[in-house]
């Protein structure tokens, strides 16, 4: 990639967010943080997979879906059926009436394993299912829905149902998924013990780095041109359709890599907490995936993994210390967040943080001013206040999209 | 100051010369103190114990779905543990207790019960209500080398050594049912019902397997999912076949429907045609059934709050005297009572909070307090219990009708039943 396309894509100021992100997550939180803390981080990492894919579909696509504990879902599952498969071998499974099969399907009277949990023997067939997985069935309904213009609450209604029918679904074949016990007792990654201390800071840092794929792809999104037809679609959907784009295809595809990100974060948390159970997969998860988005602003890719962990942390604490009352304190917080500050805390940070940020670093510039005049192009803007100034310019940027 | 010593002792991972160096200091220390058993003989792992305090965990839902439940289960633990600090705590050491909230949340239990264990450094936890709940700790418990202390009957297969189980394994409570309700009310046909998870089934499973060894016939099983509200269907097909014995393991919020909707059908049933016998309702299930419609049914259990005995008359009146005079106590309610007193007896019985010495020590552990009756820990970590019989009545408490001559050996595992 040369260098005008890299600076395209990462201008100045939005690097700075990058790297802020990855001091802050691989250096400061895992030398200061015990390792239970960590671990928890982790586990709060992984619904930020959830929240940056929210951001593409619902902040940028303008496509709010209350559904994606799915795709969460399926990627959790999928993790936990290798490992249970690995905690299953017959010699550990010998006091039941059929060894070698995972412990509640004996308990349901299944006497083998049933065929669509045979490929879960493999570890390659497995990571192919995590990413395979929510895109196919995110095409299935991104097909079924957007083709034919289904958009907005309707949307929203239908993906929620789609949680809810997962979730009974679950529950209700418990011999082939574990009910709503969920999938527990997961032991070892191809004979890795994955409770230890050394694994769970391993797995931070897998979760760390995969988030920050995620975070590139999206960012990689939204700078294309994709990224201008997709905030074109949602502010005047009818143009985009006008010019002769098919709407519907960019939807899915959108649709389709949220899945994929929240898939990755379900598998991640498969793997740092141990299990996966159908609480993860229903309404009221799906639900708070997106007021973490909201939180940290949802037109921010940065903002919701910033989302994702403070208002986690924010309910750990609340819970340790008012065991009794932390639900209204977190819902105090939510209702507070969405009152005053609509754009969540991205929106905050650009208006009354970002102008003194930049003042300083503009004053630091300044003194090597060979570097600092020419580097940041006038037309891009900083990074989450761009979609607010889009929204009130709103021609210009399909129109733009359209003739290039 | 003592304590921030000990906690860099164990908590921390310091090299070995300074450990040993401190170690030194804290016996030093230790032995200047007054007092007997000092907390760095009793308390040898690194759990959070001083001379005058051990803490322990409460993790149960008081938010959520499960919180209804949960909440005797709490404010049990915690009247335990009053009336333990009350009598001078155990090893001299008053309780202080960190209480967690599972939200009625796996996850969270598993997060919650990770904090206590590895943060806190509780010496005991009493806590969860669901399987599921006990089924996301225990893995943490086992890798931390934690003791659980878990009130609720519950289904059996599982022996953990990091778990105490005071409620009744399923062989406990349904053989004994089932075998009353044949000699007594000369049943000879029994329709299964059951919310569909895997405690109602396994406790299905086992129910039939022993009314088809007594050569009696099973004439319908039927689950339905937690929260389903429309048991019609099911009312129908049971006026169908007519069978001698509803055995209903219905739970949550549906039981509320279920005995509604068997009213209404007609299905009276106090007059025993059919008969319905139940090991999932309580005391504290019928304040939301109402006593009118749950009259006539009878229930296995090993507790009852109208329990005649003495042990059991103080147990109610403390418990109202703390909690209100108008408070319901349901059978998992009583286990989780026995928890605080079973780990307290067991720590005693060992000297020592060191969790490896006071497992070591539980099996074997009798309690003539009890409200229950006398109960025993077994070496499968189960209690030796009676199972009893009781008789709805219209003001939602229970009749005792039947009670088991001996106590009844927990078999988690039961060979013939799998």
């Amino acid at each position: 990639m040369s260098y005008q396309r890299f600076s395209a894509l990462f201008p100045k100021k939005e690097m700075m967010g990058f790297i802020v992100l990855a001091i802050i997550l691989a250096v400061v939180l895992p030398l200061s943080l015990d390792i239970f803390r960590l671990n928890l981080v982790g586990k709060y990492l992984t619904y930020a997979f959830v929240a940056v894919g929210l951001v593409l579909c619902w902040g940028y696509g303008g496509i709010l879906s209350l559904g994606q504990g799915v795709f969460f879902g399926l990627g959790g599952y999928a993790m936990a059926m290798f490992l249970k498969l690995e905690a299953s071998d017959p010699e550990s499974t010998k006091i039941q009436s059929t060894p070698g099969i995972p412990d509640f399907m004996d308990w349901n009277q299944l006497t083998e394993l049933p065929f669509f949990w045979e490929p879960f023997h493999s570890f390659g067939f497995t990571i192919a299912a995590i990413i395979l997985l929510p895109c196919i069935f995110g095409y299935i309904v991104g097909v079924a829905m957007f083709k034919r213009r289904v958009g907005g609450v309707y949307f929203a209604i239908i993906t929620q149902a789609l949680a809810a029918i997962l979730t009974i679904l679950i529950i209700g074949q418990q011999g082939y998924t574990g009910g709503v016990n969920g999938m527990t007792d997961l032991r070892t990654l191809h004979g890795y013990d994955i409770r230890t201390d050394s694994a769970k800071y391993l797995f931070y840092f897998v979760c760390v780095f995969m988030l920050f794929v995620c975070l590139f792809v999206a960012q990689f999104i939204r700078k294309s041109k994709l990224g201008r037809l997709l905030v074109a679609m949602r502010d005047k959907e009818d143009r985009v359709r006008f010019s002769g784009y098919d709407v519907a295809n960019f939807k899915i595809f959108v649709f389709c890599i949220g899945g994929v990100f929240a898939a990755i974060g379900g598998a991640m948390f498969t793997l740092q907490v141990g299990f996966m159970s159908p609480t993860l997969v229903g309404i009221v998860p799906s639900i708070e995936m997106v007021i973490f988005c909201a939180v940290g602003g949802r037109l921010s890719i940065i903002g919701a993994v910033y989302g994702a962990l403070i208002v986690n942390a924010a309910k750990t604490s609340f819970s340790e210390s008012f065991p009794e009352l932390w639900l209204f304190a977190m819902g105090g917080l939510f209702i507070a967040v969405v009152m005053a500050f609509p754009n969540g805390l991205a929106g905050l940070y650009n208006t009354y943080a970002a102008p003194k940020v930049d003042a300083f670093f503009a004053k630091l510039f300044t003194k090597k001013p060979a570097v600092a005049t020419t580097a940041p192009p006038p037309a891009i803007t900083p990074s989450v206040s761009k979609p607010v100034v889009t929204k009130t310019e709103t021609p210009v940027i399909p129109q733009g999209a359209i003739h290039e | 100051m003592k304590m921030t010593m000990h906690r860099t002792l164990h908590l921390g991972r310091p090299a070995k010369a300074a450990s040993t160096w401190k170690k030194c200091l804290l016996t030093l220390a230790a032995s200047l103190a007054i007092g007997g058993a000092h907390a760095a003989e009793v308390n040898t792992t690194g759990l959070a114990v001083t001379d005058t305090s051990v803490k322990v965990g409460i993790l149960h839902s008081v938010t959520g779905t499960m919180a209804i439940s949960e909440t005797g289960s709490v404010q049990a633990e915690k009247l335990a543990i009053d009336q333990i600090n009350a009598m001078g705590g155990v090893l001299g050491r008053k309780i202080e207790f960190i209480q967690e909230d599972g939200a009625s949340d796996w996850p969270t239990f598993a997060e919650k019960s990770k904090k206590l264990l590895v943060n806190d450094k509780v010496a005991a936890v009493f806590g969860c209500w669901t399987s599921a709940s006990r089924k996301a700790v225990l893995p943490i418990f086992e890798q931390y080398n934690g003791m659980l202390y878990y009130p609720t009957f519950y289904e059996g297969l599982e022996q953990s050594p990091n778990v105490i189980y005071t409620g009744q394994e399923a062989t406990q409570q349904i053989i004994a049912g089932i075998d009353w309700v044949v000699k007594t009310k000369g049943a000879k046909s029994f329709y299964l019902l059951g919310s569909d998870y895997i405690w109602p089934r396994t406790s299905n499973k086992i129910a039939r397997k022993h009314i088809e060894k007594l050569g009696l016939s099973v004439v319908g099983e039927e689950y339905y999912p937690l929260g389903h509200t429309q048991f019609n269907s099911v009312i129908n097909k049971i006026k169908l076949k007519k069978p001698d014995v509803i055995y209903a393991i219905v739970v949550g919020g549906s039981n509320v429907a279920f005995y509604k909707q068997l009213k209404a059908a007609g299905i009276d049933m106090t007059k025993e045609k059919p008969l319905v016998l139940t090991i999932s309702v309580t005391e504290d299930e019928i304040l939301g059934i109402g006593g009118e419609n749950m009259v006539g049914a009878y229930a296995a259990m090993k507790y009852f709050q109208s329990l005649p005995n003495d042990n059991n008359k103080k147990f109610v009146a403390d418990f109202k005297a703390k909690y209100g005079k108008d408070i319901v106590i349901g059978d998992v309610t009583q286990a989780a009572y026995l928890g605080p007193w079973l780990w307290k007896a067991a720590v005693e019985k060992a000297g020592s909070f060191d969790i490896d010495k006071v497992r070591a020590a539980s099996p074997g552990i009798e309690l003539t307090t009890a409200p229950e009756g006398y109960v025993k820990v077994h070496p499968n970590h189960h209690l030796w219990s009676k199972t009893r019989i009781g008789y709805a009545r219209t003001d939602g408490q229970y009749d005792v009708v039947f009670e088991t001559k001996d106590l009844i050996e927990p078999d988690p595992f039961p060979k013939g039943y799998q």
